[in-house]
């Protein structure tokens, strides 16, 4: 990968918090247009990194470089302005706003005029399928409706690395199969993807490449079928006893 | 809704025409309230940043421009200008200390408190503009020097800052920054995922705030000629500037004047009919009361209620 591809590099970030190592010396690299699967049982501090790389938290050690610019201190909204977007995994919208002034809020970060983000707004709630709620309060949306809202506020700050905080956990079979191929047609635009994901389903067939976690570690980083299959991963979620079945 | 507004003023420009002196009286309370809380409506209703000790702003711009103006002979026509600079450079000060170090809900109601209480005690105890005694203004009747003989051009300057801070409202929730003072108030850290720089606006909505605020102290002083570091600076008018905004609907153009309309009669007619035989207090209690009845039936306010009503009629 020569260094004009290499969208994220982040190299040996740690973060602790009191006794619990949440992430150790973690690094990994994203190339321009790649969906990163990010992977791991609960706990395993996926969301910690998210916190670390929009700026939400700041690293105890290591870089991250976003665009070959080094992000480690810059505040959540000046890496937002950057083009680093991210999505909370407890959705978080406005509640009393509307579907439109919710997103509106997100895409006021490039288009300062009113009316232009607005139009930006509009566009972006139809991509995400929620034109008939525009007009409606987000405090009265189904979950599967405020996922889709979260993910269309990110994507209305027009961001080139979307960073994706499980927006299917809760929804049901169809409702990730609508989410799968909208965060498709999202990274065939041109906007590269970060996804942290339990539907091992949707990510081994939305990711390109997937890293695991696992008490704050990558274990394993590589191809979705290479990692599927591969021993460590599944003694991480399941058990030593089923990587050696013979054993137990 | 345009017309509604346009007809409204043309009427309160009208009214003096025919209201006696009492009646202009109870109107210039009233726009003076609505004055200021429109101007705490931007920290405190749009953002959401609840600043219980606005009473400073107006204590630190009645100061200056009477001080000025007496001692320097500087027409407070300007003076409001710098009164209003001196309350924005405080502002900023409480702004940074409460937002930089993130203080949110009755921390930030607290630090505005103790700042106001601060300014309370230290004019209290400051000889020079007067100490516990007050500051007197000799009433000279020229409007060179913001003083009128007739109660009605009290009545109009009122009137006047009262729109221009309506306006100035209204132009802000128009724009970029009013959405985003009111995505503050909705989620913070939401807003810092946007791409929002939630420490500059809150600094900027308070900055405002209380550059109105100081404005209004000018007003203050000159319409009452005394100033007493307990009343200027008390927590009391921090209440009397709060609580309009709140009962009217916090957050909204229209809220502060609408509680202005309802709560400086009742506290007037309080006043006049409790004000003797040990029962100066009893309009505290009826604020008390209403204000529970607000929280409870209209938690928004008086005016979002009054439009969905109006909505509903229309439809």
């Amino acid at each position: 990968m020569t260094s004009a591809d290499r969208l994220l590099e982040v190299s040996a970030i740690s973060k602790r918090f009191g006794g619990v190592q949440a992430v150790r010396d973690l690094s990994f690299d994203m190339a321009r247009g790649e969906v990163l699967g990010l992977i791991g049982p609960n706990g395993a501090g996926k969301t910690t990194v998210f916190h670390l790389l929009s700026g939400f938290l700041a690293p105890d050690g290591g870089s991250i470089h976003f665009e070959g610019r080094p992000i480690v201190g810059l505040k959540p909204h000046a890496i937002c302005r950057l083009g680093l977007a991210r999505t909370f995994q407890i959705v978080r919208p406005f509640p009393h706003l509307s579907v439109l002034e919710n997103v509106r809020v997100g895409a006021l970060a490039r288009r300062p005029g009113m009316a232009d983000a607005r139009s930006r707004a509009r566009a972006v709630i139809e991509q995400v399928g929620l034109g008939p709620k525009a007009d409606h309060a987000a405090a009265g949306l189904t979950l599967a409706e405020r996922k889709r809202l979260e993910l269309a506020r990110a994507l209305a700050t027009e961001p080139t690395l979307l960073l994706l905080d499980e927006v299917m956990a809760g929804l049901n079979p169809t409702e990730i199969e609508a989410i799968v191929s909208l965060v498709r047609s999202i990274n065939r635009a041109g906007v590269s993807i970060l996804l942290i994901e339990h539907n091992m389903r949707a990510v081994m067939t939305l990711s390109h490449r997937i890293a695991v976690l696992s008490f704050g570690e990558k274990l394993v980083e590589g191809e979705p079928s290479r990692v599927a299959n591969h021993p460590r991963v599944i003694e991480a979620y399941l058990g030593e006893e089923y990587v050696h079945p013979s054993a137990g | 809704m345009k017309w509604l507004v346009a007809a409204a003023v043309v009427v309160l420009l009208a009214l003096p025409a025919v209201l006696n002196s009492y009646a202009v009286t109870v109107f210039i309370f009233i726009f003076f309230y609505a004055f200021l809380g429109q101007a705490w409506n931007i920290v405190g209703g749009y953002a959401g940043q609840l600043s219980a000790g606005h009473a400073a702003f107006v204590g630190i711009g009645a100061y200056a421009s009477a001080l000025l103006s007496v001692q320097a002979g500087l027409t407070p026509w300007i003076g409001m200008l710098v009164g209003g600079v001196l309350s924005a450079a405080l502002g900023t000060v409480v702004g940074y200390l409460g937002f930089r170090f993130g203080l949110r809900g009755f921390y930030f109601v607290l630090l505005t408190v103790a700042f106001a209480e601060v300014c309370r005690i230290v004019a209290l105890n400051t000889d020079a503009v007067g100490g516990a005694l007050g500051y007197y203004i000799t009433f000279t009747g020229n409007p060179r020097q913001f003083q009128f003989q007739d109660n009605r051009a009290y009545y109009y300057v009122a009137l006047g800052l009262m729109l221009v801070a309506t306006a100035v409202v209204a132009g802000i929730e128009r724009r970029r920054f009013g959405a985003y003072l009111i995505a503050i108030r909705e989620d913070e850290s939401a807003c810092e995922a946007l791409g929002v720089d939630t420490f500059r606006y809150k600094m900027l909505a308070m900055v405002v705030s209380s550059f109105l605020t100081g404005v209004g102290g000018t007003f203050y002083a000159f319409y009452l000629f005394s100033l007493q570091p307990n009343a200027v600076f008390g927590i009391p008018l921090s209440v009397e500037i709060v609580i309009r905004p709140i009962v009217g609907g916090a957050g909204t153009v229209l809220g502060p004047i609408l509680g202005s309309f309802i709560l400086s009669p009742l506290a007037e007619a309080a006043r006049v009919y409790f004000g003797q035989g040990g029962w100066s207090g009893v309009h505290l209690i009826a604020y008390g009361l209403l204000l529970i009845a607000v929280v409870l039936f209209l938690p928004q306010g008086a005016y979002p209620a009054l439009r969905r009503l109006w909505i509903r009629t229309s439809a």
